[in-house]
């Protein structure tokens, strides 16, 4: 890597260009609502099934956000989507409408990450000019794909996360705005044993402290280099874990930590540990901290989306849960 | 960096606990009513039937007991019991209709034989294979105790 | 009247809140706790418990999931000894067979009316 171990630094500064969320009711009832760009009434979206209203979701994620842009889907060259089900068909079929080439990611919950480093190494080494990277992911879709029917009476965990309802879309370009993807840092896939499908916080949050002491380490900062440190969605527990790992290495960052899936929900909405899904950190990023990015409230920012790499197949066959995360380091250009 | 088993221990340690009481007692309260309510209706049907024999009459009550789970189930309703009751309302015959009829209803847009008829059975599935494997097995070992006397 | 109804509550509820320690203890799924009740009431039923159990509490024990399984159990027993082996084969689902089929029925009915929502 051209900085440190894991870590890349773009070189010609791919900017962001702009950012579109899209969220179903229950997230648009919680703290972030001002921000959303769009929200729906019924979380069927007008569609026959959620698998299709998910889809329309992750459709207008990106035209949003093209259209945020002033620019028309001529104008993109490569759309980098992601989601939850299975063979990431939400974004394959979104993309089958879009008429725009097509790029699809899978890694879980942490795509948004994914998707983001591809699209900013191309912009970066001059191959394309606009690309738009989007994740997406529905509670009901997710729900019945990963764990039960919406209709059986089940209880939730003390250690569960609620999946996010909800697609947002980041156009990078090659030039437009202030904000830029600075650097990023990959990361591996770290398994420290939680065998619980139902505790992913715990599963993820050793992957986050080491991508994130990672790229610390590469670029020789301190965590209060930056603003935020937001991880994607290790919810409440997670993030204590989190905290708690990253001190075992004499990193404090409890003062700019920030998850996107304790964020998105508020405690009195039953969700126990928060938000979590692709879309809970794309559907933050480009809301929040888009908005504060732009303002120049935030001027160094480091998203770090997070990923429990599990099917259904793996946690019946009492497999560990792997999991990863990427970190993208975001900074605002100052006026000279 | 903490080892992998050190962190499986501070998991252990760490894990939010489920609130005992309350749910013991939400799961205490729930069940005892759904039974109760079974009561209520196989007492209706003796007072309206009383020639009805002791078999028919829990016939009778079992199949009202698993229509009103079906039928909670249809409007969405039962799923809104269970977030609270959980053990109240799954091991109650209701919660067996229920673990019926949400994955017919849900996978009703996969068709009606891949969809309804195939996965109906996705979460109930275990209750028929074991109930009817053990209960084979329990007649088994009363003909062979036959055979003995 | 109303010593029978709380017999039923008392024990009706009693079986629900061993069913919860177990969630709480080792988070089973649904299904495996539904299992679990099942298989003990195969085996309440095959060791001559479950009627003493029955004759107190009524409801209280029929209408949790142990109930079905020694409706399956006694069932398999009572054919066992009007038609030999092969009434251990038909004797339980015979007796099971109205919960069963109706169970059938309404999930299938159910499923052309209504359709699935979202939890909130």
């Amino acid at each position: 890597m051209n900085y440190g171990e894991q870590t890349i630094r773009f070189l010609n500064k791919p900017r962001v260009v702009s950012g579109y969320s899209i969220v179903g009711p229950k997230e648009a009832a919680g703290p972030l609502d001002p921000y959303f760009h769009k929200r729906i009434r019924k979380d069927d979206f007008g569609q026959k099934s959620f698998e299709k209203a998910e889809c329309k979701l992750h459709m207008s994620a990106i035209s949003g956000a093209i259209i945020e842009a002033g620019l028309t889907p001529k104008d993109i060259d490569v759309n980098i989507g992601g989601d939850l089900l299975n063979q990431i068909i939400t974004s394959s079929f979104s993309a089958r409408e879009l008429d725009v080439p097509f790029i699809g990611m899978y890694s879980a919950c942490s795509t948004f990450g994914q998707a983001l480093i591809v699209g900013a190494s191309l912009i970066d080494g001059g191959y394309v000019s606009y690309a738009a990277c989007s994740t997406s992911s529905h509670f009901s879709t997710a729900e019945r794909q990963y764990r039960y029917p919406l209709e059986l009476g089940t209880q939730m965990t003390p250690t569960s996360q609620w999946t996010v309802t909800g697609s947002g879309c980041t156009l990078l370009g090659k030039t437009g705005g202030k904000v830029f993807v600075e650097s990023a840092t990959i990361g591996k896939v770290i398994d420290f044993g939680i065998s619980d499908a139902n505790n992913m916080g715990a599963a993820m949050a050793p992957a986050a402290a080491k991508t994130v002491s990672q790229h610390l380490k590469d670029t020789g900062r301190s965590a209060d280099y930056y603003d935020y440190i937001v991880t994607g969605d290790l919810g409440i527990y997670g993030s204590k874990l989190f905290l708690k790992l990253l001190e075992s290495e004499g990193i404090n960052a409890a003062g700019v930590h920030k998850d996107c899936g304790q964020m998105i929900f508020d405690k009195k909405q039953r969700c126990p540990q928060g938000g979590s899904g692709a879309g809970c950190s794309s559907v933050v990023f480009n809301s929040y901290f888009m908005h504060h990015l732009k303002v120049g409230a935030i001027k160094k920012m480091l998203l770090v989306p997070t990923g429990a790499l599990l099917s259904k197949v793996s946690s019946l066959q009492g497999e560990t849960i792997p999991g990863i995360a990427n970190a993208i380091s975001f900074e605002r250009e100052e006026d000279v | 960096m903490l080892s992998r088993t050190e962190y499986v221990e501070l998991d252990k340690k760490m894990a939010p606990k489920s609130k005992e009481w309350s749910t013991l007692v939400c799961a205490f309260l729930v069940g005892g009513f759904i039974c109760c309510i079974g009561q209520a209706v196989s007492d209706v049907f003796k007072l309206c039937v009383p020639t009805a024999s002791e078999k028919l009459t829990s016939q009778f009550t079992s199949t009202v007991m698993i229509f009103i789970g079906a039928f909670l189930t249809g409007i969405g309703i039962y799923d809104n019991i269970g977030k609270h009751a959980g053990a109240g309302s799954i091991i109650p015959i209701t919660g067996f209709a229920n673990s019926v009829v949400s994955p017919a209803m849900e996978f009703r847009s996969e068709g009606m034989v891949f969809g309804v008829m195939c996965k109906m059975f996705v979460i109930a599935g275990p209750i028929i294979v074991s109930g009817v494997t053990s209960s084979v097995g329990v007649g088994i070992v009363y003909w062979i105790i036959g055979l003995i006397k | 009247m109303i010593v029978t109804y709380l017999k039923v509550f008392a024990v009706g509820g009693l079986v629900c809140l061993i069913g919860q320690i177990l969630i709480n203890l080792t988070k089973m799924t649904s299904s495996k706790i539904l299992v679990t009740f099942l298989l003990i009431g195969v085996v309440l039923e095959a060791i001559k418990v479950f009627d003493f159990v029955k004759d107190f509490a009524g409801a209280g024990i029929t209408i949790p999931i142990v109930g079905f399984g020694s409706t399956l159990a006694k069932g398999a027993i009572e054919g066992v000894q009007k038609f030999g082996l092969i009434g251990a084969l038909t004797g339980g689902m015979q007796a099971a067979a109205a919960g069963l089929s109706a169970a059938i029925l309404f999930g299938f009915l159910i499923s052309l009316i209504f359709k699935a929502r979202t939890k909130v």
